[in-house]
Order: C-alpha cells, then structure tokens, then sequence
C-alpha cells in the first residue's frame, strides 16, 4: 500500500484516491485542426518510464481534489512537485 | 387519516441496537447514538475573495483556511473540507435561515450554497473507547495529538465514505457524518465492532 500525499490532507492510504495517469498531457486547441495520428498521439499515446514520473492522482474519498506528484515507478518513492503546480487545477 | 410529513431519520431503525450495544462506563467504554436531523449546508467558494470575508462575519466566525480545521460558533460548526468547500452544520431546522445568511453574503459572488442537510446523517461515537472503536475501520491517526477537538477529515471507516468530525478528546468525542443510504450498514459494523475486543 502506498502512502499519498495529498497536498490538501496529507498523507493518505492509496485506496483513498483515484489514478489519473500522466500529468501535463496538452489537449489539442483545436481539435478539428489536428491529424487523426496526432488526435490518436493525444488520446492514446502516454510515457512509461522506468523511474520519475510526473502523474496525477484525485482524493476520491478525502477532499476530492487532482494534485499531481512525482512517483518513482520502481520504489513507488513520491516526491512532490512544487507547491504551485501541485495544487495546479488542470482539466 | 393525515399522513405525517416529517420523516424517520436513517437510523431510527437503529436506535434500540445502538443504545444496547452503549456502554460508557463498561468494558467497552463507548456509546454510539445518532444525532439526527441536523442542518447542514455545503458551501463553495473562493477563499481569497471578498465573499468569503463577508460569509465569516455573517457567520461570527472566519472561514477555516484550511481542509480539517473547523471553526465554532454558539449556532454553528464550520467544516473545512476543501480549499474552497465548506459545510456549515446548525441544529435542526436552521437549515432555510443558514442557507439565507449565507446566499445574502454571497451578494452574486461566485459560489454555491446549497441545504445538503437530508445527504448525511452523523453518527456520535463516543467514550475512553470511542478512538480503539472506529480505529479498527479507519487508517488515520487519531491520537489528540494528531487528531484533537475541532479537527475533521473526508476519509474512509470500514470503507463507506466519512467526515470524522472530533468534538472532543477527554473523553473522546466523535460525530461521524455518513451518507443517508450508507447509515445503516456503517451502524451495524459500529454494533459488531464494539463485540470485537482488539
Ligand atoms: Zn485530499
């Protein structure tokens, strides 16, 4: 079981929040602009690195709030990103 | 033949099992009642903003600035359960005049005040053993040093969703505040629970 930090309540067992996958993953301005290969890149196309990993996480059963955290993905070690991005709302 | 407009509350069925399974003074040292039909309003708006300023002296008491603080007034508690996501909790039947109080101070701000009162029930868990009790269904540290009076947390307890509200720490006292349709399973675990000597 992991131990997350949520920058709202601290530190929370795992099964208290929701997985939300890579973080800053841009949405296509304008989606009728685009390619279907770089519509596909957008939807589908995700990091999967062997260390860092900058993602986000939603405090389902807490304060319901996104936050994102830098998690290594072989110690499962998180280290938060700063204070501003963290907190950062980004849909 | 009048039909009766004024509801049972969700644990009404429970009310007879809970007092038998209360035994402050005995070797389970906790009593478990409900605290029906209390007002409770859910707030939201921006903390840095002028109306939050306003809905605190409407409310005799500023907004607490962070999730699991609360503030207390002689008519109300106020939960902090996000950074900008309050519930406002009155006795019964204050519920129109909170909802009121806070939509004028509001004054068209950005917001929502909306009488979720119906949506939880609150669960009094209290005792020597309130604290062992509801820490065989929850993870969180509720030692007074890390959890004490006036403190609250949205977390999980045997797995329904709850806001532990500590009222009191000599002798414990807790308001559990769980969803309406959640009560009675979250009563029957509290009843088992107390016949489970950790
Ligand atoms: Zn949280």
């Amino acid at each position: 079981m992991m131990l997350i930090p949520c920058p709202w309540c601290g530190p929370r067992n795992e099964v208290e929040f929701h997985y939300g996958g890579q973080a800053d993953v841009a949405c296509p301005r304008d989606p009728d602009a685009v390619s279907d290969a770089e519509w596909a890149r957008f939807l589908f196309f995700r990091a999967n690195p062997m260390g860092a990993f900058t993602e986000r996480w939603m405090h389902r059963a807490g304060c319901r709030r996104w936050f994102t955290v830098r998690r290594d993905t072989v110690t499962h070690e998180i280290r938060p990103v700063g204070a501003e991005q963290e907190r950062a709302v980004t849909v | 033949m009048t039909a009766d407009l004024y509801g049972a509350s969700p644990l009404a069925a429970r009310a007879d099992a809970l007092a038998r399974h209360s035994a402050p003074e005995g070797v389970q040292g906790v009593r478990i009642a409900e605290v029906p039909f209390t007002a409770q309003v859910a707030l939201r708006v921006d903390p840095r903003g002028g109306a939050a300023e306003r809905i605190g002296t409407a409310l005799g008491a500023a907004l607490p600035g962070r999730p699991g603080q609360v503030a207390r007034t002689d008519r109300v508690l106020v939960l902090g359960l996000g950074p900008d996501e309050w519930l406002v909790v009155g006795s019964e039947g204050t519920a129109p005049e909170l909802q009121d109080t806070l939509t004028a101070a509001l004054d068209g701000a950005h917001g929502a005040v909306v009488d979720v009162s119906a949506h939880r029930t609150i669960v009094r868990v209290s005792g020597p053993k309130a604290r062992d009790l509801l820490n065989t269904g929850c993870a969180l540290d509720l030692h007074p040093r890390v959890f004490g009076a006036d403190q609250c947390a949205q977390t999980l307890l045997a797995r329904a969703a709850v806001i532990l509200l500590c009222r009191e720490t000599d002798p414990a006292d807790f308001w559990v505040f769980v969803r309406a349709s959640y009560a009675r399973y979250l009563a029957d675990w509290l009843i088992d629970a107390t016949e489970f000597d950790g």
